[in-house]
């Protein structure tokens, strides 16, 4: 699904990633763990066409896409889930969640457009009730339901997620990652972005470990959650319960 | 069977991607971790953000067993003390012997890797697997040990049984499957025909052998007497001990693992790395050992890479058998040994240059060493026998408490060796394949 290859990226004269090569292979639940500032942001962001590499490849689907413009990533396929939700608080839920389908603008679009909805509504319930409600309103968690909504209503295959578990409380954080898994049940391949190591490979099949700008450690869920550099890194408070 | 077709049959470009990614890892974690890697790559300018593809690799400078050596016990070691799990050895006959480490996770993927090699040659959890190698510093015992658990093959660890026994297991316990030296499988052959036990009794199917070169006429021998097909495999403590390569059914070259190894053919000369087909010096760079990773490392190993694809649908590439070794080292019975070090014990106890030659013969399956000593003519002169048998206990004690070695040592008048042109003696002869 996804290949890249010495990608490097950043802001003015500041190199943020250094020389990234990773993959995602379809049906996959891929995460990326690193500290706050390890680039994994700009990553996502830079395979979402957002930020324009300086170097390296990026290959989705076959195709070289690292110069391919935003749209073109989310018309083939290819939607994000920002860090911070990134919604509209004055515009209703489904107002918020229409403006993902952006790409879908042609009459039997719209038909399809209903159904990604429909989906939507019955993965998120909660969505159903309060769509008519201001997204600014809404908690955290449901807030960002609307975001993986949103990204959704595109209809992508490959969907990468900006710490989809930023700032909520634990037992939402489940929420959500079962919502991940039941999305790769029908289908999606996900990338996720995660400073929360411990929840994350809970659900992750494989993952990356992101330390300034390189990648340092790749392996199974089962194997980082049992490497002790990840542990002593990123399960922060939780290494108590994995020595114990 | 094939272990983890996931892995061992994935496509070429699938796997240059993996085998690039999990470079760059290791060599950002060697970077970071081993001072011995961080020195190399300072003092030759090299900036590992620059290697971005396998054809890079080659810019990466080679490592040898001497640059491990400089790092006894611990200073090779990527990772703190505390999350490593086990310790193995080389032998270090030549004094310093290489420590490698290896963390949990390490020894998870070892076990998988033996599982390869194991399933490769027709284990699977039906087996019952005599090990016949050495459960302690060296990586047989222990190493295919967990592999066959591994596989829930059931595992009888029969090192350091006397060979009777060993055959009364084998026999009594119905031993589908034996691993261990080949010319201990001989030794075993040897000792069947004097028991008067025919092959054809015993469960014996499956033979896996390896830690010293056997050759095919060996290979041949030991099939019709053991009544067994056996295989080949190869691997190195320094990298990770048995689990490198491995033959498949169609026993045409070993399958290198090559998703945890990438694998170079080099000139031991020119060390420019030689194309497919050409034979030179293997070279290793391992990909995912956390504990104990190794960039370039240079085996001293003679094979080559096979070009094309096997039948049994591996896309892992394979090696020739190895067909000798590019410095004077001897592997007797698993053993590693230079004559140097037999040199060097030899002025230990003469105070002179010793003018020596090591004889090696196939006994009953196991190598039988003479050692050749010429003499300074005064001890012919002096006449002094006790003084010549007292030298002969003195080398004899040396070479088996310092090097493990029992040696028929004979003392022989000054230049009676066979010398060559340039006046020098050829050390070693080497009769074992004969």
């Amino acid at each position: 699904m996804l290949k890249i290859k010495n990608l490097e990226a950043g802001y003015d004269k500041l190199k943020v990633l250094k020389g990234i090569s990773l993959h995602v292979n379809s049906g996959e639940i891929v995460t990326i763990l690193g500290a706050n500032g390890a680039g994994k942001s700009t990553l996502l962001n830079t395979i979402a066409s957002l930020v324009k590499p300086t170097e390296g490849e990026v290959r989705f689907k076959g195709r070289n896409v690292q110069t391919a413009r935003p749209d073109y990533m989310v018309t083939n396929g290819c939607a994000l889930v920002p860090e911070g939700r990134q919604l509209f608080p004055a515009m209703t839920v489904r107002e918020n969640l229409i403006l993902g389908a952006y790409t879908l603008y042609g009459r039997r679009d719209k038909k399809i457009a209903n159904e990604y909805l429909s989906e939507i509504y019955s993965m998120f319930p909660v969505l159903d009730a309060r769509k008519s409600q201001l997204a600014g309103t809404l908690s955290g968690g449901e807030q960002q339901m609307v975001a993986i909504g949103r990204a959704l209503m595109s209809g992508p295959d490959l969907l990468l997620m900006d710490e989809p578990s930023m700032g909520l409380a634990p037992i939402i954080v489940k929420t959500i990652f079962k919502a991940v898994l039941t999305l790769r049940a029908r289908g999606k391949t996900i990338l996720i972005v995660e400073q929360n190591a411990r929840a994350v490979l809970e659900i992750a099949d494989r993952g990356y470990v992101m330390e300034t700008g390189m990648l340092v450690i790749e392996g199974d869920a089962g194997e980082l959650l049992n490497n002790n550099d990840v542990k002593r890194a990123y399960l922060g408070r939780d290494y108590k319960e994995f020595t114990d | 069977m094939i272990y983890s077709r996931e892995w061992e049959t994935m496509l070429r470009e699938d796997l240059h991607q993996l085998q690039v990614e999990r470079l760059q890892m290791t060599l950002n974690q060697v970077y970071r971790n081993v001072s011995l890697y961080k020195d190399l790559f300072d003092e030759q300018n090299i900036e590992i953000t620059d290697i971005k593809s396998l054809d890079d690799l080659s810019r990466l400078p080679l490592t040898s067993k001497d640059d491990l050596k400089q790092s006894y016990p611990y200073k090779a070691f990527a990772v703190p003390l505390r999350d490593i799990v086990r310790i193995h050895s080389t032998s270090g006959t030549s004094g310093t012997p290489i420590v490698v480490g290896y963390t949990k996770n390490d020894l998870n993927i070892w076990s998988s890797l033996v599982g390869r090699v194991l399933s490769s040659v027709g284990i699977d959890s039906h087996s019952l697997v005599q090990i016949a190698f050495d459960y302690s510093q060296s990586t047989g015992g222990l190493g295919f040990h967990y592999g066959a658990e591994k596989l829930g093959a059931s595992v009888i660890p029969a090192s350091g049984e006397e060979v009777l026994k060993q055959i009364q297991i084998m026999r009594d316990y119905r031993s589908s499957a034996l691993i261990s030296t080949p010319g201990y499988a001989l030794h075993i052959a040897n000792v069947l025909e004097k028991q008067g036990i025919d092959p054809q009794e015993l469960n014996l199917t499956i033979g896996l052998f390896g830690a010293e070169p056997w050759s095919e006429k060996l290979r041949s021998e030991i099939e019709s007497r053991l009544k067994i097909k056996a295989f080949d495999n190869y691997g190195l403590t320094e990298i990770i001990g048995p689990g490198v390569a491995y033959e498949c059914e169609h026993r045409c070259g070993l399958h290198v693992s090559e998703d945890h190894f990438i694998v170079e053919v080099i000139d031991p000369k020119t060390l420019e790395v030689l194309p497919e087909g050409e034979e030179g010096e293997l070279v290793f760079t391992t990909v995912t050992k956390h504990a104990f990773p190794l960039i370039r490392y240079r085996t001293g190993d003679i094979s080559k890479i096979i070009p094309g694809t096997c039948e049994c649908g591996r896309t892992f590439r394979r090696i020739a058998r190895i067909s000798g070794r590019i410095d004077d080292m001897l592997i007797i019975d698993g053993n590693n040994i230079f004559p140097s070090q037999i040199e060097a014990l030899l002025f230990e106890i003469e105070g002179v240059e010793p003018h020596f030659q090591i004889i090696l013969t196939r006994v009953e399956g196991f190598t039988a060493i003479e050692l050749k000593v010429e003499i300074t003519p005064d001890f012919f002169s002096f006449d002094e026998i006790k003084r010549a048998e007292d030298f002969k206990h003195r080398i004899d004690h040396y070479l088996s408490t310092r090097l493990g070695l029992h040696a028929k040592i004979t003392l022989i008048e000054p230049q009676s060796l066979g010398r060559t042109s340039g006046e020098k003696i050829s050390r070693v002869v080497d009769l074992r394949e004969e």
